[in-house]
């Protein structure tokens, strides 16, 4: 009898994630967007792709940290070709610094906007563009109701949206899933001179229908799951000890 | 479609104005004199003097004998010309293509026009109402061509519109001298008898050009419909341009909107048969208080999509202010570029940079926003790095040069570095602590340094010299220090990495 239960709750939740805009890409299923086992966080095990993602940010440096993140999932969605929209309202993006994150840079087409109403209004003409890889906007502010235009708007076309919110103050948004990402110190035990690789702690505050987390991951051409890179490590100092 | 010319021949074109002048000439006989080789020659003369026999060229003085109480005024240079260009211009509200034809002719391009009014001789008696109104006294036809036309408008006895085709009957009564030839030819047609054009309208072409020139051929033909004539336009028509008059004058933007709609429709089917798109279109409305209320959009890449470019108008409707209401509606594409039917991938999943739905969308962010908004960044060859990229032209330019990689550079890059406290040990050493914005940044690893020279031929300067830094919470900085560590030096942020 629990048994059944339980497979009756998995087979409704199967069936209410196409209603809730989770419609499974073709030949996307299973794509991981270089996170690895993270993808099993998500609903139906593939990074969502058209949809929302939030990334809460607190000062300029999480906002770095956020946008390498997303530089590296971008790169691997734009591996499939694609143009891209960036809308910032500081022109402090620096693009050659994209390149070292597998995006090419002149791929992207970046908009500078003031006003917030102007951001929301290109960002929604620009998600409902078909085709296009991505779009990401830093905007601090989003309402309720312009998260919900964004994902009706992204649920049509198929685009990815990222948006990009130093100091949110409404948290209330209808976006799938919600980030925080802030920079770790470079690994101590190798005692290496020098900064190394960047490394985040990748907290996943809210997936819709899926299970939240934390990971601390390195950026090296790819990402890399910091912990299981000690293990190998520590694997291969054993043997060889 | 078969084109249909009109004439207007103002009979009296400058008497007419100096008598609207002066009121008080309306009943009496003048003339406009001229010196002319030492004696005065009379340049234009009245109906009433034209009456008693004088006639132009006549020596003053020998009109003087006809009549003595004849008056004589001045004549004003060039006012021919003058007076034609503004009655031409004021033609306008009959058809788009008006010209001139000195000394006293206009000759309007009358295609598709007379129907508005009813049919040709409606139209005529609207032209002829509208000037005799204003004391001008004209003779005007309509015809196949402008040689007929101009032929009834001057010499005609009956009938000033000649229907579809029958130029050549309507010809056929008429003096020579109604085909526009020069006085010579003329006067030796008239020598040999050839006095009406039905007289040599036979002749084989090529003795009648041996005889009397290629000019005669060329009017026949013309006349004829057989050889087309150009016509130098007042005001140049665009090529690309759509009218839309309307009955009522329009007040509401869900007016404008209909109206834009058809005019782009046809616009667009237009350069759509063309094989062309617009770069640059124009709408024009004319309000019935004689303002002209316009918007203009521009397209980056040609484009002929009637929705589309419906979508960019849209967005600036509201700017247009109709006031008492707008009579007349005209779109104008100024800039066309050829634009051949690209095929489209249909199992395409991305888009490119060239494609039509992304620059349909830059086309209308554009119009919203403005196009400087919109940037796309190309490397340079520079190490300096607020110089190490550059806006590109247009969404199509390719790089030249690669991305650098070989560096570390940061995410964000702060457009004017901003000046921090350093704490440093040695000179060329990372420093050990730096204060940003109040707080106080303890560093643990660094990179560097990577010495940047100020490019000299571009700016005078000190190099840079920067580091990596990262401080206990793992967040990194580029710092730099400006110039030698033994001299006066400063020390500055200039981006956070990823």
């Amino acid at each position: 009898m629990q048994n059944s239960k339980a497979d009756i709750i998995a087979q409704l939740q199967k069936d209410i994630l196409p209603l809730q805009g989770f419609k499974p890409v073709k030949g996307n299923v299973g794509f991981d967007a270089g996170l690895g086992f993270i993808k099993h966080a998500f609903p139906n095990a593939s990074f969502p792709l058209g949809a929302i993602h939030e990334f809460f940010c607190g000062g300029t440096e999480d906002v770095a940290a956020s946008i390498g993140f997303i530089a590296g999932v971008l790169s691997e969605i734009m591996k499939t070709g694609g143009v891209s929209i960036w809308i910032s309202s500081n022109q402090t993006i620096f693009p050659p610094a994209l390149k070292s994150f597998g995006i090419e840079p002149d791929k992207i087409i970046f908009i500078f906007l003031k006003s917030e109403k102007e951001i929301m209004w290109t960002m929604e003409e620009a998600l409902k563009c078909e085709g296009l890889a991505a779009v990401i906007a830093e905007t601090p502010e989003l309402s309720f109701t312009a998260s919900r235009r964004l994902q009706l708007a992204v649920e049509q076309s198929r685009v990815t949206g990222f948006i990009i919110r130093r100091n949110p103050k409404n948290l209330a948004t209808a976006c799938v899933t919600r980030w925080k990402i802030s920079s770790l110190p470079c690994d101590d035990e190798t005692d290496l001179p020098g900064v190394g690789f960047p490394r985040w702690n990748v907290e996943l505050l809210k997936v819709r229908n899926g299970t939240p987390g934390t990971w601390q991951l390195e950026w090296s051409g790819r990402f890399k799951h910091i912990s299981t890179v000690v293990s190998v490590l520590k694997q291969k100092q054993r043997k060889a000890g | 479609m078969c084109r249909r010319f009109g004439v207007i021949w103002f009979t009296y074109l400058v008497t007419d104005w100096f008598t609207l002048r002066k009121p008080e000439l309306t009943n009496t006989a003048f003339v406009l004199k001229a010196n002319s080789h030492g004696r005065m020659v009379v340049t234009a003369a009245n109906a009433l003097a034209e009456a008693q026999g004088i006639f132009l060229g006549m020596a003053l003085a020998d009109a003087r004998a006809i009549n003595p109480e004849l008056k004589a005024i001045d004549e004003k240079h060039d006012l021919n010309g003058l007076l034609l260009k503004r009655i031409a211009e004021w033609c306008i509200r009959f058809t788009p293509v008006a010209a001139i034809d000195l000394p006293d002719k206009i000759i309007l391009d009358v295609t598709g026009c007379t129907h508005l009014w009813g049919g040709d001789e409606q139209y005529l008696n609207d032209i002829v109402k509208r000037l005799k109104a204003r004391g001008y006294n004209v003779r005007v036809a309509i015809a196949d061509t402008i040689g007929a036309a101009w032929a009834i408008a001057g010499f005609g006895i009956s009938g000033l519109v000649i229907h579809s085709g029958q130029q050549s009957e309507a010809l056929l009564s008429l003096p020579a001298s109604a085909l526009r030839l020069d006085a010579d030819t003329v006067e030796r047609l008239n020598k040999l008898g050839l006095r009406q054009i039905k007289d040599f309208i036979g002749m084989p072409r090529r003795a009648l050009q041996r005889r009397f020139g290629n000019l005669i051929v060329t009017r026949l033909n013309q006349a004829l419909g057989i050889e087309e004539e150009f016509i130098d336009p007042v005001q140049p028509v665009a090529p690309y341009q759509e009218r839309l008059p309307c009955l009522e004058p329009i007040v509401t933007a869900t007016g404008i909107e209909i109206a834009l709609k058809q005019l782009l429709e046809v616009l667009c089917n237009r350069l759509q048969k063309e094989q062309k798109g617009l770069r640059v279109a124009n709408f024009k409305c004319y309000r019935v208080d004689g303002k002209i209320e316009a918007i203009e959009i521009a397209t980056n890449a040609p484009s002929r999509n009637a929705k589309h470019l419906f979508k960019l108008f849209e967005i600036k409707i509201s700017t247009i202010e109709p006031d008492l209401g707008i009579e007349l509606f005209i779109l104008e594409a100024d800039k066309v570029e050829g634009h051949t039917a690209a095929q489209q991938n249909l199992w395409q999943a991305r888009v490119g940079l060239d494609n039509g739905d992304l620059s349909e969308l830059i086309d209308r962010i554009a119009g919203k926003v403005g196009s400087d908004a919109i940037q796309r960044f190309l490397p340079d060859e520079h190490y300096w790095p607020e110089r190490s990229f550059r806006p590109a032209l247009s969404l199509q330019e390719q790089r030249t040069t690669e991305w650098k990689l070989d560096r570390p550079r940061p995410m964000q890059l702060l457009s004017t570095p901003e000046k921090i406290e350093v704490t440093a040990p040695v000179p060329d050493y990372p420093p050990m602590l730096f204060r940003y914005k109040g707080k106080l940044h303890k560093i643990k690893k660094a990179d560097g340094p990577e010495r940047i020279e100020q490019e000299w031929w571009i700016e005078e300067g000190q190099h840079r010299d920067y580091y990596t830094v990262e401080d206990e919470d793992g967040c990194r900085y580029w710092l730099f220090r400006l110039g030698h560590y033994d001299e006066d030096y400063k020390w500055f942020i200039h981006g956070f990495f990823g």
